[in-house]
């Protein structure tokens, strides 16, 4: 049996892990964490699974203590030897501490499950590895967007609410903080990923740094496009070491072996010279062009599809031409 | 307050070497490889060591669990940064070993820090490796240390009148959730944070030498087993042609890519 651990609402990710957990071919429970849990049963209703759920106002927000609390219970009472989460933060935050609780094992950044084992990337995506395991409870977390959502019918669904005693914790949860849409990094529903590396705050072919146009032909490209921001670990260390910065930037925007592996369908690099620690970043960009001025950097070298030997800024300054709506940025 | 803060932190190969693996599974050549401080591990020691700095009387410890030899050529340099105390492990290197096994052996070695009260530990940790890439550490190690209070992809730390602690996490699609925690003991496994790489301080580096080298020679043998079989490990098969456009106008390599965005 395997039980498929999700917070309410259920999100796209949780979607996608219930769908992925249906074609295993086992019997499923699906175990409900958050405020309330019957609308979101309901929602999921045609799915078939037995439903449990730990709910009430503590278990309404992502905290350790109250979602390892909740985790906990669900696994133990359904029984599962398999237990599967969407990659988020919240269960990569709480289920590796309830693993150890349970005396499981945990897998995390799953991209494939099968019956039996499951494939995931090490040594930040430069290894790909298919493993099995025999422990059990074994604790699955599936990489959000590597898969598609459940689609089924929604239901009337019998609910079964576990009697879980909210944990003692010293921490609240004040809230959420998210940048302007048009500056935040990797935002998942974006079509493209723009990339800007530090090349756009070096000396140019005139001897001058033109960091504020930098700024105008970034913001504006990423307005226009809808695109979403990256950069690389150079340019955005800058601001760290009191340099000339691109003042939109921050580690949040950081791609790369010590940044993030967004997902995007397509990625543009810009500047950028396209080495290694930052192309693992890459793995999961499917089309990759770049604009660089050096024909020979990483990107060259079968890193992208496409590589415009070029100066960034003045394509930039066409693009914005050729992309129009002034009124949009 | 006179902070205790435990780093727990490995070791990983230098990004850009290239990696093979070998039957093991393993990397080839693994041991000849130049290795770094595990980049994120790395984050969680500068911020400990910049609230170490503010809160004079407060002590930094590493927990450091990697195969001897390889852990001294990395803590030589490590250690020309910022004042700590290294509890060596010796252990297999690299990502192809269980966390469970990991945490075990490092909340042990922690257990054994004398004066350390763990009732009123920072245990700070990166969020995840750059070898086994699974964030799964720190929670285990909070875990049997009985720790409640955990945070995760931790950007920023502010440490308030009273010794509450205000704590931003990376959540997806660059936004972070700010929590407040009104005491210790907690664990903070960080991303990137806010502080820069420390430049060498080679007093600092002679004080720090001073007990790198017993506690390495005592370092204790530290098995971990990988929990699992490995059906198949390698590198990605995807290979692409690059094509290098040249000598092209900018107007027309930008209508090439703002098509190419549209379609
Ligand atoms: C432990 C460790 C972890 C790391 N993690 C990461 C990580 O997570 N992410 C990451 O990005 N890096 C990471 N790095 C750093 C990485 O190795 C590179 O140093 C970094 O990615 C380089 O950034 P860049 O390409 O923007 O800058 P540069 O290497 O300075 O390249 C600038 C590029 O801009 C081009 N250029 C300049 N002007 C123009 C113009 N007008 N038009 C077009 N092109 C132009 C130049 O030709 C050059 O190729 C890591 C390194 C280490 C050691």
């Amino acid at each position: 049996m395997i039980l498929v651990i999700l917070e309410t609402p259920i999100s796209k990710a949780g979607l996608e892990s219930l769908c992925c957990a249906t074609k295993l071919g086992d019997t499923l429970t699906v175990g409900l964490v958050g405020a309330a849990a019957q609308e979101a049963a309901n929602s999921i209703g045609g799915c078939g699974a037995r439903f449990l759920a730990v709910e009430g106002e503590p278990y309404s927000v992502s905290r350790y203590a109250t979602d390892a609390a909740a985790a906990e219970a669900l696994i133990r009472a359904s029984g599962a030897a398999l237990a599967i989460a969407p990659c988020t933060h919240r269960w990569q935050r709480a289920l590796p501490g309830v693993a150890q609780r349970v005396g499981g094992a945990i897998d995390t950044h799953a991209v494939d499950i099968s019956p039996g084992s499951v494939r995931r990337w090490y040594y930040r995506q430069r290894i790909e590895v298919t493993l099995a395991r025999a422990a059990t409870p074994w604790i699955i977390l599936r990489e959000p967007g590597s898969g598609d959502p459940w689609q089924g019918v929604p239901a009337q669904a019998t609910v079964e609410r576990l009697d879980v005693t909210p944990p003692a914790t010293r921490t609240q949860v004040e809230g959420i903080e998210a940048q302007a849409a048009s500056q935040q990094t990797i935002r998942p529903d974006a079509a493209l990923l723009f990339v800007a590396g530090a090349g756009w705050t070096k000396k140019q072919k005139d001897g001058a740094v033109r960091t504020s146009e930098a700024s105008e032909l970034i913001l504006q490209f990423v307005n226009r496009t809808g695109a979403s921001l990256g950069s690389s670990k150079s340019l955005v260390d800058q601001s760290g070491e009191g340099q000339a910065v691109l003042p939109f930037l921050t580690h949040l925007h950081q791609v790369g072996q010590t940044g993030s592996t967004p997902r995007h369908r397509k990625g543009l690099a810009s500047c950028c010279h396209g080495e290694e620690p930052h192309v693992v970043g890459w793995r999961f960009v499917n089309e990759r062009r770049a604009i660089n001025l050096d024909p020979n950097c990483g990107w060259a070298r079968g890193k992208a599809d496409v590589l415009y030997v070029a100066d960034a800024f003045e394509v930039l300054r066409e693009a914005a031409k050729a992309l129009g709506q002034p009124g949009a940025d | 307050m006179s902070y205790q803060i435990v780093v727990c932190g490995g070791i990983a190969p230098d990004p850009l070497q290239t990696l093979e693996p070998v039957p093991g599974p393993a990397l080839k050549n693994e041991m000849m490889l130049p290795h770094v401080f595990d980049p994120w591990a790395a984050h969680a020691l500068y911020e400990a060591g910049h609230l170490a700095k503010l809160n004079p009387g407060a002590k930094v410890w590493v927990v450091s669990m990697a195969p001897k030899a390889k852990l001294q050529q990395v803590m030589m340099t490590v250690a020309q940064k910022l004042p700590f105390e290294l509890v060596p492990l010796d252990g297999p290197p690299g990502g192809f070993t269980d966390s469970a096994d990991v945490a075990e052996a490092l909340a042990a070695a922690i257990r054994t820090i004398a004066g350390l009260d763990l009732s009123r530990l920072l245990l700070f940790g990166g969020w995840e490796s750059a070898t086994r890439g699974a964030g799964t550490t720190m929670q285990r190690v909070g875990a049997l240390l009985g720790i409640t209070e955990q945070f995760l992809a931790v950007d920023q730390l502010e440490v308030r009148d009273g010794g509450s602690l205000r704590v931003w996490e990376r959540l997806e699609g660059g936004r972070q959730q700010v929590s407040l925690c009104s005491g210790l003991p907690a664990m903070l496994a960080w991303a990137t944070g806010h502080l820069p790489e420390p430049p060498n301080h080679p007093p600092t580096g002679m004080a720090n030498g001073r007990l790198l080298m017993p506690a390495l020679q005592k370092a204790k043998p530290a098995p971990a087993g990988a929990g699992c079989t490995f059906l198949d490990v390698s590198l990605p098969k995807q290979i692409r042609q690059t094509v290098i456009v040249k000598d092209k106008p900018a107007a027309e390599i930008a209508r090439e890519i703002v098509e190419w965005i549209t379609q």
